[in-house]
């Protein structure tokens, strides 16, 4: 018998030929329609335990989130409104498209690394310690992306500037002109501000602006007019 | 057989239904949790909104009333959110009034660049208006009245 020269495969070949050799048992059908099935099951349990990880009762079950950020939240304008609309933990700090809600949940991990292993911010001191640094974490996301989890519900095309108070109307179209997002005035709607963060967030802004992430603020309408008479008319 | 059967019990419900509302009516009045009868109108407590305007000032050094809310500002060791507008550094660019320079001057009368520590919580001094009516009876009267 020529099997037993020559040695039998290795592991890895085994299973590549087991799965690469047709079927000779099933119907290509059956195949089909049990993997149509399988994939439908497993996406839905996927699915499933990513929502099960997405909401406030998760986030709240380290008692990091539930002493510091989520006592903080209570009062504030996400959770006790006139409208009785509730933004959660996941409405802001998860993104909604699928893409970069996978990336925000890997990163998260290193949440699990620091809640587990680390230990750094067991203790109120030590949040507070890290505060700005978490903080600063969150407006570099919201810059980086035109303040994505604030535009989920909040666009400056919808708004009715006449319905604002006119300090909110005049500053939003200042916004507009100036190519400005939510988070360059709206740092700490939600929990406490930690010392220096105007400082921060400005280092933030300017950090992003050097790496080419986000474009350089555009020049105030007057900055351009003066510029223009200044350069004179050969500039023109 | 049947038709008669789900007649009557029809019949039987109307009936106890009819002499229960019967019963409630001769009942006298319900006792109200709030205290008022129940057909009495129970009025909110209405709610006062905060004053967008400049105000006056009723005498010459009275700190400026605040012209906006100023809800959830946070005032506190950590930060002082009113200075993200009101700062000598960012008042030209959000159109917001600079503070007086008084604050920025110390108790030993040295000047800084950053609004002095005793000057910080800015709602010892300055408060917004509501216009609702007095708590306690006042007898105040602005200068010059």
């Amino acid at each position: 018998m020529s099997d037993t020269n020559t040695p039998r495969p290795g592991l890895l070949r085994r299973i590549w030929r087991f799965v690469s050799s047709p079927s000779g048992v099933f119907s290509l059908g059956f195949l089909l329609i049990v993997g149509f099935v399988a994939g439908i099951v497993f996406w839905g349990g996927f699915h499933t335990a990513l929502e099960m990880t997405n909401n406030e009762k998760f986030c709240i079950s380290c008692h990091e989130m539930e002493e510091n950020v989520y006592a903080e939240y209570q009062g504030s304008v996400h959770q006790n409104n006139g409208s009785g609309v509730r933004a959660t933990c996941p409405d802001c700090h998860v993104p909604k498209d699928w893409g970069p809600k996978i990336v925000r949940k890997i990163k998260a991990s290193k949440e699990l690394y620091g809640h587990f292993v680390t230990k750094s911010i067991w203790t109120p001191e030590k949040f507070e310690d890290m505060r700005i640094e978490l903080a600063a974490h969150e407006w570099e996301r919201m810059k980086k992306t035109d303040s994505q989890e604030c535009r989920n519900c909040h666009n400056f095309e919808f708004m009715d500037f006449t319905m604002q108070e006119n300090r909110a109307a005049a500053n939003h179209q200042q916004a507009i002109d100036e190519g400005k997002t939510c988070i360059d005035c709206h740092q700490g709607i939600a929990h406490d501000l930690p010392a220096g963060y105007l400082e921060r967030y400005k280092e933030v802004v300017d950090q992003l602006i050097e790496d080419g992430d986000i474009e350089p603020p555009k020049p105030k309408g007057d900055a351009v007019a003066v510029s223009r008479y200044l350069d004179g008319p050969a500039a023109n | 057989m049947k038709q008669p059967a789900l007649l009557s019990v029809l019949a039987a419900t109307a009936f106890a239904f009819a002499a229960g509302a019967a019963l409630a009516q001769s009942a006298g009045s319900v006792q109200s949790l709030r205290g008022a009868d129940v057909t009495d109108a129970v009025p909110v407590e209405p709610v006062f909104h905060q004053e967008e305007q400049r105000f006056e000032r009723a005498y010459r050094q009275q700190p400026p009333l605040i012209p906006h809310t100023i809800e959830k500002y946070q005032i506190d060791v950590k930060a002082n959110e009113c200075l993200a507008c009101h700062e000598w550094s960012n008042s030209a660019g959000r159109g917001a009034p600079t503070l007086s320079m008084t604050h920025y001057v110390d108790r030993d009368g040295l000047q800084s660049e950053t609004v002095s520590a005793r000057r910080w919580f800015c709602n010892q001094c300055h408060v917004p208006q509501v216009n609702a009516p007095e708590l306690v009876e006042n007898t105040f009267k602005p200068f010059g009245q």
